[in-house]
């Protein structure tokens, strides 16, 4: 069991809250998943901006003048802002690629959780509402985000087999449910020149919808084929810079909820993580269908 | 009437209240506020009292339901009227996956749509819904009847015992060993009756629906019927 979240603003005036809405949200799902819990929203960014969100495990030394030895290595000015366990640098988006060549050189024990023009992601371990309150979640800002409470099925309880999984720049995945073939999809992937941090079923999952996305397939499109690829229980919900998506397998035993109103797309797991929303009393409430992707845009 | 506000007293208070009430009692109207998505509201009622819920539902409400009348002012999450043994449960909005599962008597009402496995082991439950169902609907079904006046989704009666399934729209597709069969008197009349009481008697007419039971082919392991399993 997990819980699974998600928040796609249509209306502007919301989105200062949505970090304080996807926050409720992630807390009411805690007994679904207590064991981890992440975060990836989307925040927009600086004209000529990247942003890469980093971890560590011992963040006083692998922050420490972080900005400095990275501009030093590509030659151009890099901001951090240290959250907790968690940084997000901002580096000139041409510069992208060099400040992570150079990062694992410079601080090897750091990991990226995410990199794009706008997303950023936040996972740990410990109950959701003391990793949404280490990374001040509520105080967030974006025009959509999704939420990830954990209790783990098939591999261990560590920060980097938190949900989200992102697997390329500006994607993220989370998931409910555990795959069956993922040993073999992720040999493929692998052949394929993919790059993988865990044991995990779901960064396979991620990491296939990369691929696809990669090979020139839409969202909606990468989706339909996880329907062919991916053997077992899922419900996905995954974002892009601009979209949100959502996908059940054709079994759909893992629950999913979603309403929709002029200002927003839900989902939730379970009703009970919508009914704070505004204006949920009036919503169109519904359940996904099985094998059928839903897919939101702006 | 007694009324619950679900969000300050919480679930174990009206649950407990709820279960205090055996046999005959004076407190027979109850309503319940806030529900919110709980989980488990009203589950486990053995009295023949009226309960409305003002909102939505979580996870198995009125499961096991004795005797009570329960009914829910919006939607319903998985399991609801789960082993209910009788009474009844009407529902205004849809209800999530395994409505009325493994029921053993007793009405349980959909005015919306039911999602996937919709009466799945049913023994004896009565299930009436007014819109579609979703796929592994009445799933090794053993006895009672489903109603439905929309359409059916995939393997309809998959494996099925003995249960009746009539469905007015369309069956996307039919499970292993359920056949369609022919509607006799009886079963215009059965039909009559659940709609009455399914609230349902101005929206559909008997003739309109089409019966579906088992081919009684997988009752007993058959070598030859090794494929169908």
């Amino acid at each position: 069991m997990c819980g699974i979240v998600g928040l796609f603003l249509k209306d502007p005036k919301l989105e200062p809250q949505l970090g304080a809405m996807l926050t409720d949200m992630l807390i009411t799902m805690t007994d679904r998943g207590p064991d981890s819990a992440g975060i990836a929203i989307y925040g927009g960014g600086k004209d000529g901006l990247g942003k890469i969100t980093i971890q560590s495990a011992t963040p006083d030394k692998d922050f420490k003048n972080l900005d400095g030895d990275l501009h030093d290595a590509i030659g151009q000015p890099v901001t951090l802002l240290v959250k907790s366990t968690h940084a997000v640098l901002e580096v000139p988006l041409d510069q992208m690629g060099a400040a992570r060549s150079a990062l694992a050189h410079l601080r090897p024990g750091v990991k990226v959780m995410s990199a794009g023009d706008s997303i950023e992601i936040f996972k740990e371990v410990g109950l959701p509402k003391d990793v949404a309150a280490r990374f001040e979640v509520s105080k967030m800002k974006g025009t959509h985000g999704i939420g990830h409470t954990r209790m783990a099925t098939e591999s261990a309880v560590t920060t980097m087999g938190a949900h989200p999984f992102s697997t390329g720049a500006d994607q993220c995945l989370v998931h409910n449910g555990s795959l069956s073939n993922h040993n073999g999809l992720r040999r493929e992937l692998i052949r394929l020149g993919k790059t993988f941090e865990t044991q995990n079923d779901t960064e396979v999952a991620a990491a296939y919808v990369s691929r696809k996305l990669e090979e020139g397939q839409s969202l909606g499109e990468a989706l339909e084929s996880g329907l062919d690829d991916l053997d077992g229980f899922y419900t996905f919900v995954v974002g892009t810079k601009n979209g949100f998506g959502v996908v059940r397998d054709p079994i759909a035993c893992k629950p999913a909820v979603m309403a929709e109103t002029d200002q927003y797309v839900a989902f939730g797991s379970e009703y009970r993580a919508l009914v704070n929303l505004p204006g949920i009393e009036d919503a169109r409430v519904w359940e996904p269908e099985p094998a059928t992707v839903y897919f939101w845009e702006r | 009437m007694q009324s619950f506000d679900l969000g300050k007293e919480g679930l174990r208070a009206l649950n407990s209240a709820l279960h205090g009430l055996r046999g005959q009692t004076n407190m027979t109207d109850w309503e319940v506020i806030n529900p919110k998505g709980s989980h488990a509201i009203a589950a486990g009622v053995d009295a023949p009292v009226d309960i409305t819920v003002r909102g939505s539902t979580g996870y198995y409400c009125a499961g096991m339901n004795k005797q009570a009348t329960i009914r829910i002012k919006g939607s319903a999450g998985p399991g609801v009227a789960e082993n209910m043994m009788s009474g009844t449960v009407i529902i205004d909005g849809n209800a999530s996956q395994y409505a009325g599962a493994t029921g053993r008597g007793g009405l349980l009402v959909i005015k919306g749509n039911a999602s996937s496995r919709c009466g799945v082991s049913m023994k004896g439950i009565d299930i009436v819904v007014h819109g579609n169902i979703g796929h592994m609907s009445a799933f090794m079904a053993q006895s009672g009847n489903l109603v439905v006046l929309g359409d059916a989704g995939e393997a309809l009666g998959d494996s099925l015992y003995e249960a009746r399934l009539f469905v007015r729209g369309s069956v996307k597709s039919l499970g292993a060993d359920c056949i369609e069969k022919e509607m006799r008197p009886e079963h215009y009349a059965i039909l009559e009756d659940l709609l009455k009481r399914g609230e349902a008697d101005g929206k559909a007419k008997p003739e309109e629906f089409r019966r579906y039971g088992s081919a009684r082919k997988l009752y007993n392991f058959n070598i030859d019927n090794a494929a169908a399993y």
